[in-house]
């Protein structure tokens, strides 16, 4: 009754009171300021890179079905090698997860967008074109070749003679530039868009964890910046920072690249310890187990992942005492992981565990992610490192810290918030077979590269010599990846199939639902909460739900809202820095061509596209956009 | 690496064994309480009350921090222990023989710095003894690894140089690897290390030393001569590091590193075939090495690198 009282009052009318123009079709996706329309463009922008990574994959173990394949020459397995980790690493599951924070974490905190919306389509489109900028090199004379580490010399223009490392280089500035831009914007969401009443310890676990995600991405990413910066001042400007024999170091890239790489791995798994923080309770029905301590393992864990980038350096020669502190440092890490493993674990202990699809692979994560966690630990131990190093052992390791971690837990938060985001819910059925395939697929294709490791089978190898043993188990990882492609298949099957049903999902679809986004419609309207929600406690639906509440309380009388304005600028903005890119990495070059060589030597293609650039920075300067409001009588439906 | 010959390989292979004992003990905790919890509180159709909401439990909290604290702890000693004690070079030993690796893309150049000895793909070691390494790369980083003797080290530029040690108690031949990705023959930049008493090195010292010798023909001589060794050196002429040393080429356990001399033919062929194999297509071999082709960049006939296969084969050391 107090709401229809107040909905009654009018609100004087205000200055932007007036309906905007709005696109439609593509040029709406373009212009799209609103943080759940950029959610589903992240989703399918990386679900895209993901699909090439994931074929990269595929075309690597069939060239390692057997000994002495000649199935890929070994220039270009070197090439599908670093695009593969590449690809996945920066291209794939980062967007993902930006899809799912984008998607969730203004739901979830109470808030109508993000702290800045223009920001975010930037940070989108930045990604999107530095990503499409790397792809390019497949068609453009050579994809990088020099792996994911891109270890100098070896990715220096002497050893790497085409442009497939500027490819490298160039794509990840621009790439990383929109991850930092999407950190920044989260981080300042969180600190000041929570609902009222929602304080720190108050947030959903998945917000804590994105928090500090973006916290490590706003100190990790200037890292590679710096890094990738030198390394293209090398390989075009004939810099040597990374040329011992000129006064440079080469070892200084690989400190570089850790010291960004390792956090790295923290920014990805993080979210999906987030993710499942989220599921599991839901689906057993009872609060997280020991929600304080979650949160100082997760700040914990964020803080040692500074500490420990030299473990992937044991073998450079750093000595023992650098060697000795790494590993315990390193080693360390287990305590707060192992923090989590047995608060999940409790969380269930007394529970009502329902098996849903997303708790499917939540309960599948922790075994999985911990095998990864095991490995790691034995790997920080660096006298065992010195063999355990650059062999399948680290890559069966890695991958089931990321794929057995972050992708399983991927899995799970799209399938829980599917319904959230599309308003369709996936099909039970196929979600389980999307499950039993893929992760029965990647335990046969990872769990045996632990014994190639041991047995000594390199990483980054393009082919082996027969009478190693080696050759039984490269046959049964090679099966196991076309499982785990299976287990992808099916899951697109999935997603077009639900694509055609009616979008009828109820606002708590899982019934369980414990956080604010599960109280708005599914889809929610663009605006999300028509009155901000007023929070009193943690899991604030829930909360409601026991004290018999089928709504959350408003914090505030229903009003206009204030939109921001759809705006074409970020996309342009990104285009801008695409064109300066391409046109710097061709600076040099010799074209044969008058036109061609004068526009690219004299770099006036670079000058273009900073001037696209910089002019729509100015244009949004100057031009004053107060965005527009959606009036009281249209929230009610008037 | 699960076989360890010698005392590096056998420490690592130690901490190896520990990590992975405590690791399987945390394994089946974990699994066993998930395997608990999944079958025990599963939720039964007719379930409709609420679970108690519980908030944590601050013992249990410092159970599960402490326990995985002292499993650190009791993995940390023995690694720092051994950490230190594989900082040993052997640099000032003067019992050591002195080693200086350089890799190659994508072979290895030993030389035996007491000895004023250089060679190339296979390292010869007296058993028992330590061997003081020196490593180093003419070109990008590559990772020197014998598998079983010892852990990996990098070959850095000059300048960054590393030492480490091993010694091989038993007698044999050891297969040794590239660990670093260094090109597209990365994988195939395999080595081997021969470890032989102490007088049979002696003996292979000394005969290392013996003049070149060069093939019958006088007119393959030459060519010999004009196309092969400008790059590479044999017996007593000095080594510009350029091309693998071909001294005593005949008698080494491999061609190339990888195509291995087994006269038996079981896990390989018979030098002069391999040495065939390798002359007429190098880049099918080794795909990017940097060996000018034979034929198309040399000029020489199919008759002329049989002719240098044929001599190379039969340059064996006594």
């Amino acid at each position: 009754m107090a709401q229809a009282a107040q909905s009654l009052n009018p609100s004087p009318p205000l200055r932007h009171d007036h309906s905007v123009k709005r696109h439609t079709g593509l040029m709406d996706w373009i212009t799209t300021v609103d943080h759940k329309k950029i959610a589903i463009l992240y989703l399918w922008a990386g679900g895209l890179f993901f699909g090439i990574g994931g074929l990269e994959a595929i075309l690597i173990r069939i060239q390692l079905i057997k000994p002495m394949n000649t199935f890929l020459d070994a220039q270009t397995f070197n090439e599908l090698i670093t695009m593969h980790g590449t690809t996945m690493i920066f291209l794939g599951v980062m967007p993902v997860i930006f899809a799912l924070m984008n998607a969730v974490i203004p739901l979830q905190i109470g808030a109508r967008d993000v702290a800045f919306p223009f920001l975010n389509a930037l940070g989108f489109w930045t990604f999107l074109f530095g990503g499409v900028l790397l792809n390019l090199s497949w068609i453009m004379g050579g994809a990088p070749d020099a792996g994911w580490t891109s270890y100098t010399p070896l990715s220096t223009t002497q050893y790497s003679g085409t442009h497939g490392v500027d490819f490298y280089t160039i794509g990840l500035q621009i790439a990383g530039l929109g991850t930092l831009i999407g950190g920044i914007n989260f981080l300042a969401t969180i600190i000041t868009m929570r609902a009222p009443g929602m304080s720190f310890m108050r947030m959903p676990m998945f917000v804590w964890a994105s928090f500090i995600t973006s916290a490590i991405i706003l100190f990790a990413f200037p890292a590679i910046t710096v890094g990738l910066v030198l390394l293209t001042f090398d390989r075009i400007l004939e810099a040597n920072f990374f040329d011992t024999s000129a006064g440079g170091n080469s070892v200084l890239w690989q400190h570089i690249f850790w010291i960004f790489g390792h956090p790295e791995v923290y920014i990805l798994i993080l979210p999906a310890f987030g993710i499942i923080s989220e599921v599991i309770p839901t689906f057993a029905r009872k609060r997280l187990f020991g929600y304080s301590s979650m949160v100082f393992a997760t700040i914990l864990i964020a803080f040692l992942g500074f500490m420990v980038w030299a473990h992937h350096m044991f073998t450079t020669g750093l000595g023992p005492v650098a060697n000795a502190l790494f590993s315990v440092s390193t080693m360390l890490i287990a305590v707060p992981t192992g923090i989590k493993i047995f608060n999940w674990l409790f969380t269930m202990w007394g529970g009502q565990v329902r098996f849903t699809t997303p708790n499917l692979f939540a309960v599948g994560f922790i075994p999985t992610f911990t095998m990864g966690g095991v490995t790691g630990v034995m790997l920080a131990s660096a006298p065992a490192d010195f063999q355990f190093h650059d062999t399948y052992f680290v890559v069966a390791h890695f991958h089931y810290v990321i794929v057995g971690g972050l992708v399983l837990g991927l899995f799970a938060g799209l399938h829980y918030w599917w319904p959230k985001m599309f308003g369709r819910m996936l099909n039970e059925t196929l979600g389980k077979w999307t499950f039993w395939t893929f992760i029965i697929g990647f335990h046969l294709t990872f769990f045996v590269q632990h014994f190639l490791g041991l047995m000594g089978m390199q990483r980054r190898v393009f082919t082996y010599l027969p009478n190693q043993q080696f050759d039984l188990l490269n046959l049964i990882s090679t099966i196991g990846a076309g499982l785990m492609g299976v287990g992808m298949l099916i899951f697109l099957t999935n997603i077009f199939l639900t694509s055609r049903k009616p979008a009828d999902a109820p606002d708590d679809p899982w019934e369980d639902g414990r956080t604010l986004e599960w109280t708005i419609s599914s889809p929610p309207p663009e605006y999300n909460f028509k009155q901000t929600p007023l929070v009193r406690g943690l899991d604030a639906f829930w909360k409601e739900k026991t004290s018999g509440h089928k709504t959350m309380t408003p914090a505030e009388p229903v009003g206009p809202i204030h939109m921001p304005s759809a705006t074409i600028l970020p996309f342009l903005m990104s285009v801008g820095i695409f064109i300066a890119g391409l046109g710097f990495m061709f600076s040099r070059d010799d074209f044969g061509n008058a036109f061609m060589g004068f526009m690219f030597n004299n770099y006036l293609v670079t000058a273009i596209g900073l001037v696209i650039t910089f002019g729509s920075m100015l244009l949004r300067s100057l031009y004053d956009d107060h965005g527009w409001h959606i009036g009281p009588e249209e929230l009610e439906g008037r | 690496m699960l076989r360890p010959q010698g005392p590096a390989a056998e420490s690592s292979f130690d901490l190896m064994k520990l990590s992975i004992t405590i690791m399987i003990v945390v394994l089946l905790i974990v699994f066993s309480i998930a395997a608990y919890v999944l079958v025990r509180f599963r939720r039964k159709p007719d379930q409709r009350e609420m679970p108690e909401q519980v908030e944590g439990s601050f013992k249990l909290e410092v159970l599960w921090t402490v326990i995985p604290l002292i499993l650190v702890v009791v993995l940390a000693v023995p690694t720092v222990k051994a950490v230190f004690a594989a900082g040993n070079d052997h640099s000032n030993d003067k019992n050591a023989i002195k080693v200086k690796v350089t890799g190659h893309q994508y072979w290895w150049e030993f030389q035996y710095t007491d000895y004023g000895v250089t060679t190339a793909q296979d390292l010869v070691i007296p058993a028992g003894k330590d061997i003081a390494f020196e490593l180093s790369t003419k070109d990008v980083l590559h990772s020197f690894w014998v598998p079983s003797l010892s852990g990996k080290m990098d070959t850095n530029p000059d300048g960054t140089t590393n030492r480490f040690s091993f010694s091989a108690p038993n007698e044999g031949v050891y297969r040794g690897k590239c660990a670093e990705l260094c090109g597209p023959s990365h994988g195939f930049m395999e080595f081997k290390v021969k470890s032989v008493s102490e007088a049979e090195f002696e003996k292979w010292v000394n005969s290392m030393k013996s003049p070149a010798v060069l093939p019958e023909d006088p007119a393959l001589a030459e060519k010999f001569k004009s196309q092969c060794l400008t790059c590479h050196a044999m017996g007593d002429m000095p080594d510009m590091s350029s091309a693998p040393n071909l001294t005593g080429i005949g008698s080494r356990e491999s061609v190339a590193g990888i195509l291995l001399n087994d006269d038996t033919g079981v896990d390989g062929a018979p030098v002069l075939e391999n040495l065939k194999t390798w002359l007429h297509d190098t880049q099918g071999v080794k795909p990017g090495n940097k060996m000018p082709d034979p034929k198309k960049d040399m000029n020489l006939s199919d008759e002329e690198i049989d002719g240098i296969a044929e001599f190379l084969a039969g340059y064996t050391l006594d």
